[in-house]
């Protein structure tokens, strides 16, 4: 086994293909062992659910833009090797901040000055919510990892609060659909579709962020520093500064995350905003290597596998198990390629003969 | 060892290597940076596989797949970085790995070892910790686990390159009588009198090539250099008087304490001048690192500490205590060449271009860095200093360690520093790069700049700087006259600290 000192394009590409596609047949073979059932009609309900109205390919687009607004917002932190586990807590926060400016501000100001009211006030909760930690690592070299998967538990704690402040009808325990009638705060349908502002955004942000980060003065000074601070220093670079300023940037994405899933989906805030989506972005960042592009891509790859998941699971009569079962092994085959890309195992003669 | 290739992707790290070992010998293993020697070694103690080849011990054929099969084979390799557990003593170290029986016996490994320190002469503690040891300890320690398992062939990888003059005599000794109880030992050196001294065969490879081997008593430093570049260098350095000296740096009662509070160094006066080159000596860790780091504004000093820069100009600027931005922000070029290249002066995960953007990515307006002037660099450093890269492209950590040397000292020679530090800049380098860099320090001067060289070489220290200042246990213990003082004066002063530490300007 020997490490690979650079890989054709080409080649990596051919072999992520051949670890979907042995995936896919380790899947079938699977499901046909344990179901009997035919794999390919699996699979066509994979895609059906996924993509099978237009109605589903809209809510799958959705989830995909806001699981990929997480990863951008995780990408500059991880590139500086700042483990923010926090993008639940970010997001959470920015929606309650969004969907406060909805309760309170939605009967006094039109539906575009409070879009934008919205927008900063997330942003802000959110960056304050990724500063925090970043603060204490900064000073007192507090743990980051463990600091922001804490913050999460605060978040949710803070959303359980003001759910119970913001219940309606009362008793319900939920917030339910905040300005039904009014739709204030609501994102505009933009061509007759709800999501369309979504995308917008989330596509803004990942092209701003991919530039920040590859071309930017900034973006620069987090790869310094993500690869070395004894180098940073040497170069003149703020360390204490630069982990400040892009965890406010990290926090600040997650935040607007936050108020995409109040103000363009659900309308509502609850505890599972979020939905563990902050974990998933997690695994996005890293198999893309920051490069938001390739995000966009695992991002749907993600979303597909758990859109089909749910449809084979009441189409099929299955459990969930089987879809995570199918997800598990997809991912394992993906995660496995990026090893054949780094390495090359070559099959040495036994080196002390048989029967030893 | 007959006709072994190892190929790492397109690169051919040796090429129809032939070499062998005879009993009772002390074999030298020349080449240049890159030309394939610590690879050739690494076969044979199992680390890596040879594409094709052969392998014989003893006149018999053998495969050697793992480090456990050069074990069996009585094959014991000392790597430049040591492979001790910190936190185990001697004994348990010597042990690791080791599954003789489910119950260690400490005792009898102690009764062991202590045998093979007095055959040949090492001083172990066996009840010692890994981590209260020297560097020099760690190595013997090293050495003593591999004869313990039974060691016939020691290969030792650049072993003096960490070592005092002292320590690498008492190394020596220990070799040769290892060398009379018949055992065989290879030895990967850049110090060319470290050969001629230690060594009864040297065999030289150049480029993944085998060159030839000659008894060392038949050859001398210039035929070898030659049988390792290819062509006749030239082992002098220039060194031409300092013309019109002004002081540059002047650093008064400078103190500066780790984190644990320990004093590194100890009211530290000196001045160093324009035009010449100043020569920093002393025992490894004793403080060069962090002079050099306080001068460069990466050192918390203590309040009473003044360093002043005067610039051409003659204006005087105090630079103590001041964040690296806010020293350039005054003006001060200041170019540092670090002991740790890629932990430091460099990001190795970066390609040429971006590290040559290290020190200049803030010039330009707008929030866009600029990656054209770096590149354009790049090439001329690539081209100037004849780095070998695959491209503008390639990591820098896949460099050899010689061209990731030129790499950073051509960027900071970019600068046109007004001073200039470098910690051992030769560290780890062949005798032909080396030569280059002393050349490249050397114009420096001539331009004018002020240069502090940090080396551990002395007989180099002594040809190529003007004066010599010896760092003993953080306080200067003197500046001495490079151009008329001995070796044996600077190795002294190294050692033994004067009477109150007093400074002759």
């Amino acid at each position: 086994m020997s490490k690979r000192d650079g890989v054709p394009l080409w080649k990596s590409l051919g072999i992520r293909l051949i670890g979907l596609t042995l995936a896919l047949v380790v899947c079938a073979v699977i499901i046909y062992a344990l179901t009997k059932l035919n794999p390919l009609k699996v699979y066509a309900a994979m895609v059906k659910g996924a993509f099978g109205t237009n109605k589903r390919i809209w809510v799958t687009i959705r989830d995909i833009v806001m699981l990929l607004c997480i990863s951008v917002g995780l990408a500059p932190a991880f590139k500086m090797r700042f483990w923010n586990i926090g993008a639940e807590g970010q997001v959470l926060v920015g929606g309650i901040a969004a969907a406060a400016c909805m309760i309170y501000l939605g009967k006094t100001i039109p539906t575009l000055p409070l879009l934008v009211i919205m927008f900063v006030l997330s942003l802000i909760a959110g960056g304050i919510w990724g500063t925090i930690p970043a603060v204490f690592k900064a000073r007192w070299n507090a743990n980051e990892t463990l600091f922001t998967l804490m913050m999460n538990y605060i978040a949710i704690q803070l959303t359980s609060y003001f759910v119970a402040k913001w219940e309606n009808p009362f008793g319900s325990n939920t917030v339910g659909i905040i300005n039904t009638t009014s739709k204030a705060g609501w994102f505009p349908a933009i061509g007759g579709q709800m999501y369309t502002l979504n995308v917008i955004i989330v596509l803004a942000l990942a092209v701003m962020m991919f530039l920040y980060l590859r071309y930017s003065k900034q973006g620069y000074e987090i790869a310094v520093v993500g690869e070395s601070e004894n180098t940073a220093r040497y170069a003149a670079i703020n360390v204490k500064s630069v982990v400040i300023r892009t965890m406010a940037i990290s926090g600040a994405i997650c935040g607007i995350a936050g108020f995409i899933a109040v103000a363009g989906a659900s309308h509502t805030i609850s505890t599972s905003t979020a939905g563990g989506q902050g974990f998933t972005a997690i695994i996005v960042a890293w198999l893309s290597r920051f490069n938001t592009f390739i995000m966009m891509a695992i991002s749907t790859l993600l979303v597909f596998l758990e859109k089909g998941a749910v449809e084979i699971a009441s189409q099929f009569d299955l459990n969930d198990f089987v879809s995570e079962m199918i997800t598990g092994i997809i991912l394992f085959f993906i995660l496995g390629s990026e090893f054949f890309i780094n390495y090359k195992v070559r099959f040495r003669r036994g080196k002390k003969g048989a029967g030893k | 060892m007959v006709d072994i290739t190892k190929t790492f992707g397109e690169v051919v790290a040796n090429n129809k290597v032939c070499l062998d070992i005879q009993r009772g010998e002390i074999l030298s293993l020349l080449g240049e940076n890159g030309s394939g020697k610590t690879t050739l070694m690494n076969m044979l103690a199992g680390i890596y596989f040879p594409d094709s080849g052969e392998i014989t011990i003893n006149g018999k054929p053998v495969t050697i797949a793992s480090p456990k099969d050069a074990f069996d084979l009585h094959i014991g390799m000392i790597h430049q970085h040591f492979k001790l557990v910190d936190v185990l003593t001697a004994a348990e170290n010597i042990i690791l790995g080791l599954n003789e029986s489910a119950v260690v016996d400490l005792k009898r490994v102690r009764e062991a070892v202590k045998q093979i320190c007095d055959r040949y002469g090492f001083v172990v503690d066996p009840n010692k910790k890994v981590y209260d040891m020297s560097v020099s300890e760690k190595q013997t320690l090293e050495i003593v686990k591999v004869l313990y398992r039974g060691a016939d062939i020691l290969i030792l990888d650049e072993p003096t390159a960490v070592l005092t003059p002292q320590e690498t005599q008492k190394l020596f000794c220990v070799m040769r009588n290892m060398k009379d109880d018949g055992k065989s030992i290879i030895i990967i050196t850049h110090k060319l009198h470290e050969v001629m001294e230690i060594s009864d065969r040297v065999a030289v490879l150049r480029k993944g090539h085998y060159i030839g081997d000659v008894p060392t008593a038949e050859t001398d430093a210039m035929k070898l250099t030659e049988m390792m570049v290819g062509r006749a260098v030239s082992l002098d350095i220039e060194r031409t008087e300092p013309v019109n000296p002004q002081p540059r740096l002047i650093v008064k009662n400078l103190n500066v304490c780790d984190k644990d509070g320990v004093a590194r160094l100890c009211d530290v006066n000196f001045t160093a001048y324009s035009g010449e080159i100043l020569g920093v000596a002393g025992i490894s860790g004793s403080g060069q690192k962090e002079l050099l780091e306080a001068i460069a504004g990466l050192q918390n000093c203590r309040d009473c500490s003044t360093i002043e820069f005067i610039s051409d100009k003659g204006e005087t600027k105090v630079i103590s205590g001041m964040h690296p931005l806010e020293i350039r922000n005054l003006g001060v070029t200041l170019a540092f060449v670090p002991e740790d290249r890629l932990g430091m002066g460099l990001v190795g995960s970066m390609n040429l271009t971006d590290n040559m953007m290290l020190r200049s990515y803030r010039e330009g307006k707008g929030p866009f860095a600029d990656r054209k002037k770096p590149k354009k660099l790049a090439e001329t450093v690539v081209r100037d200093l004849e780095v070998v890269t695959p491209g503008l492209n390639t990591p820098i950590r896949r460099l050899s360690g010689g061209n990731v040397q030129k790499v950073l000292v051509g960027r900071e020679i970019s600068m046109q520093p007004q001073l200039l530090m470098s910690a051992y800049a030769v560290r780890g380098l062949d005798i032909n790069t080396s030569y280059n860099i002393y050349h490249l320090l050397s114009e420096q001067k001539k331009r004018g700049a002020s240069v502090i060289f940090v080396g551990e070489d002395l007989d180099v220290l002594l040809e190529l700087c003007d004066r010599i200042m010896v760092l003993c246990a953080g306080k200067v213990n003197d500046i001495v006259d490079a151009r008329t003082t001995t070796k044996d004066e600077v190795g002294y002063l190294m050692t033994y600290l004067k009477e109150g530490g007093a400074t002759r300007e």
